[in-house]
């Protein structure tokens, strides 16, 4: 006798609890809180913020925690708690110039004013197991002294002065925005700048390695990286004039390309741009080549038929929030077009002379 | 989450706005996919969140709201958004389709006729019906806007010649108002006739694809076919094993290890409330 | 400010909007049918209707076209407490509000691109009677006909004639409205 099955809403409860549970893990260990997270695994509260594309430490850190370390999963908890913010207005545009950096790196030259620093960088620590990190992970404080006061301008500017590099005139059109607007085609670059700072840190890193192998190849030096921290402003209407609101961590990349020129442009080189929320550099060296590689048409160059230049393709498929939630909605039953698939292949199979079993056999 | 600390049925008022604005155009323009600044839901794309903003943008507090996934109330992601409304909007809920004045549904249409009062809120996964044959928005726009619909024409004719009948089985194509070629959303073909002439409003909301549409009550909306090949709305050749009926769309139930298997109406509500009246199948206990 | 502008908004804005709502959207599903809407009460000579709907649909985004007499100081400051609409003359309006003689003539407003049909004006039109009679409707949403009291025939047969394409119309009077989207066939 067969009895349909009831109790979904029993099913979720205890499975809503079981997954507390796990979370939580073994009780003989100490509970992990939020400042654990936020201070000793910064670099996932970075990765949170940027593609939760929601500034906030602290609920990055909770986030995390809730998704037992799942970062799409923590990412997924800050964005739907952002759309639940009101939105107060937008900021001026933060001047990265005037950054505070903790690390500032050209590839290009060899010296720049400003100077090369290397900053807390994991780039040439030997990939060894630190055992002794097991059992303790205290350390002395790193050798320390006066920050500078001089300015660190950006290097592009020195090309700039040269006139080898592309202009890229200040603009002051407000960008559109892609959580308030539907995605619509063709973007323009301040579009695909706003969902690459989004997107996927493996799926833009991916999109960025294929243009080094070959596919929509665009010959990126790293012109500079720089990371620190910037002040926000916003004018307040009542006030008529800019205040600083809070100081926001930010990883820059700019790339300088090669140009051969085109019918229009002399010989010159040209620009891809990352700026990611917080520590963040593999993110926002795979933004600048990807923008870099979508900028094709603009440039003059031709069509590769590359991933990575393809903006349609680039954008609908980047967003991990919108992929992986439709990824994994092949989970929820099917049930009701599967039978209308097992129909038809019968019926074409009857038709066929193929199928020797009764399709409508019944207990 | 607490409902108190969000607003009447979770979204904020300027979101509702927007997507109420998207509806009536979407009604305005029968068949046509409105583009809408879909926003994140605390539930994943994919689950329902183009049904569920379109719902929080119709539903007032004193709505009877109904939800069912594969025909059913009791399917785990029914019973979920179900509670977020209860929680969220305080609304009122049922399982019985007549009583219900807004129903959203994942992959079928209720059996029972709708009538004039009610809404139906369809889930929908990938709106554009030509995606399969042009992956390209900006070429399926252009489709759409120029009324070219050849290709789907094409590819249906293919299926009959290679299988002798077109291989859609749910999903089917179809033509609203003989001007835009529309997705039903995934419901088997069996339902495509109780899309057209339907006395109900009918919404579509494609959370992640950021896109809505609708169909006025009495819109007129045919399934794509051919003359020598007519549209046929299929299910399994049985009646329902639980309560007999030989009119309502099955789902295929495994119940040993043998391989035996029983047919029951995939719409658990006409399923139950024909057994109230007392009819019966053959497995029925 | 005057206290008229700041007064008569919703007063409990979620569930007022959502019935409003509905009286505008079955109204829009259902050319003809004429439908209560309530909640609004704005300064003269706007009405309770055209307050209601104004605050159900219109916000920061969406650029508003006050025509002839609405176009006047106090349903100016009460839109723009209210909603925030920021006014604009006809060809880039997405909500028009007036008086049917005053919104004429129906080409100055956006009737949609044929990529974007949806990106067109709708019309607010304060009218004196509304009246399920006059002229016969046909079309989606319609059982087999309906009537409505519209201002004239001429112009609604026109912008039927632009489907895909067109404007959409609300009509308002009182507390009450009906509505006339493209797809109508007006006989």
């Amino acid at each position: 006798m067969y009895v349909a099955v009831k109790g979904g809403e029993r099913a979720i409860e205890n499975a809503h609890a079981w997954l507390a549970e796990e979370r939580r893990g073994d009780t003989g260990v100490a509970e992990l809180d939020i400042a654990q997270i936020r201070e000793q695994l910064s670099l996932s509260v970075n990765r949170v913020m940027a593609e939760g594309s929601l500034y906030d430490q602290d609920l990055a850190a909770l986030a995390i925690k809730q998704a037992r370390g799942d970062l799409i999963e923590a990412i997924f908890l800050i964005r739907a708690y952002r759309t639940t913010l009101p939105r107060f207005g937008c900021s001026e545009a933060v001047d990265t110039g005037a950054m505070a950096c903790d690390r500032r790196i050209s590839a290009t030259f060899k010296d720049v004013p400003g100077g090369q620093v290397l900053g807390p960088t994991f780039d040439y620590t030997h990939r060894l197991l630190d055992f002794k990190l097991a059992a303790d992970g205290e350390v002395p404080p790193a050798p320390e002294r006066e920050a500078t006061t001089a300015p660190v301008p950006h290097v592009t500017g020195f090309l700039n002065r040269e006139g080898l590099i592309e202009e890229a005139p200040q603009d002051d059109t407000p960008p559109p925005d892609l959580t308030r607007e539907p995605l619509e085609m063709p973007a323009e670059r301040p579009l695909r700048l706003q969902a690459l700072t989004r997107a996927d840190e493996g799926f833009t890193l991916s999109l960025a390695y294929s243009t080094q192998r070959g596919y929509g190849r665009n010959h990126a030096f790293v012109g500079e990286l720089r990371i620190g921290t910037v002040p926000v402003e916003m004018e307040i209407p009542e006030l008529g004039f800019a205040i600083e609101i809070g100081e926001i961590s930010l990883t820059e990349c700019e790339t300088v390309n090669q140009f051969t020129g085109s019918k229009s442009e002399p010989p010159q080189f040209t620009r891809g741009y990352g700026l990611v929320f917080g520590q963040t550099e593999r993110k926002a060296i795979s933004m600048a080549l990807v923008d870099r590689a979508l900028r094709w048409k603009e440039l003059g160059e031709d069509d590769a038929g590359a991933p990575a230049q393809d903006a349609e393709f680039v954008l609908y498929h980047c967003d991990n929030i919108q992929a992986t939630g439709f990824l994994e909605h092949i989970k929820l039953p099917h049930y009701v077009d599967f039978q209308s698939e097992l129909e038809l292949v019968r019926k074409l199979r009857r038709e066929a002379g193929a199928d020797q079993s009764h399709a409508g056999g019944t207990s | 989450m607490t409902g108190d600390s969000y607003n009447f049925a979770y979204l904020d008022e300027q979101t509702k706005r927007m997507i109420r604005r998207a509806i009536l155009k979407g009604l305005a323009v029968p068949g046509y996919q409105v583009p809408f600044a879909s926003r994140e839901m605390p539930m994943p794309y994919g689950w329902g969140t183009g049904g569920v903003q379109v719902s929080a943008a119709v539903l007032t507090p004193e709505d009877r709201f109904k939800v069912i996934d594969q025909g059913a109330d009791d399917t785990t992601n029914a019973v979920s958004i179900r509670s977020f409304f209860q929680r969220t909007a305080g609304v009122e809920t049922t399982t019985a389709t007549e009583e219900a004045t807004v129903i959203q549904t994942r992959h079928r249409i209720p059996e029972a006729p709708l009538g004039e009062g009610q809404i139906l809120v369809y889930q929908v996964p990938i709106p554009e019906p030509l995606r399969f044959l042009e992956p390209r928005e900006s070429e399926t726009r252009k489709m759409h806007s120029l009324e070219e619909y050849g290709l789907m024409h094409v590819k249906l004719y293919e299926d009959i010649s290679r299988h002798g009948h077109i291989a859609t089985s749910y999903a089917y194509p179809v033509k609203v108002e003989a001007r835009y070629v529309m997705d039903p959303s995934p419901i088997p073909k069996f339902d495509n006739p109780k899309l057209n002439d339907c006395p109900a409003i009918q919404l579509f909301g494609a959370g992640r694809e950021q896109r809505i549409y609708a169909l006025p009550p009495y819109t007129r909306v045919t399934s794509l076919d051919f003359e020598d090949h007519p549209f046929e709305a299929t299910k399994a050749d049985h009646p329902c094993g639980l309560c007999g009926a030989g009119d309502s769309y099955l789902d295929e139930v495994i119940v040993d290890d043998a391989g035996g298997r029983m047919f029951v109406c995939s719409d658990t509500d006409y399923c139950e409330s024909r057994q109230r009246q007392s009819h019966r199948g053959k497995d029925a206990a | 400010m005057q206290t008229q502008t700041l007064e008569g908004g919703f007063t409990a804005p979620a569930e007022q909007a959502a019935h409003a709502f509905r009286s505008v959207m079955e109204a829009m599903a259902r050319p003809g049918t004429i439908h209560d809407i309530a909640g609004a009460e704005p300064p003269a000579p706007l009405s309770r209707a055209a307050g209601a709907v104004l605050l159900t649909l219109c916000d920061t985004d969406t650029p508003l076209y006050l025509a002839g007499a609405l176009d006047c100081e106090a349903v100016r400051a009460w839109v723009s407490f209210h909603t925030g609409a920021p006014l604009t003359g006809p060809q880039s309006c997405m909500f028009a509000l007036g008086n049917w003689d005053a919104l004429a003539p129906l080409d100055a407003y956006p009737v949609g691109t044929s990529e974007y049909p949806d990106r067109s004006a709708t019309l607010i039109v304060e009218t004196p009677e509304l009246a399920a009679e006059g002229v016969t409707l046909k079309g989606p949403g319609i059982k087999d006909s309906a009537a409505l009291s519209l201002p004239e025939t001429a112009a609604f047969q026109a912008n039927a004639a632009l489907f895909p394409l067109g404007l959409d119309f609300i009509f308002t009077s009182g507390a009450r409205i009906a509505a006339l989207p493209r797809s109508t066939e007006v006989l």
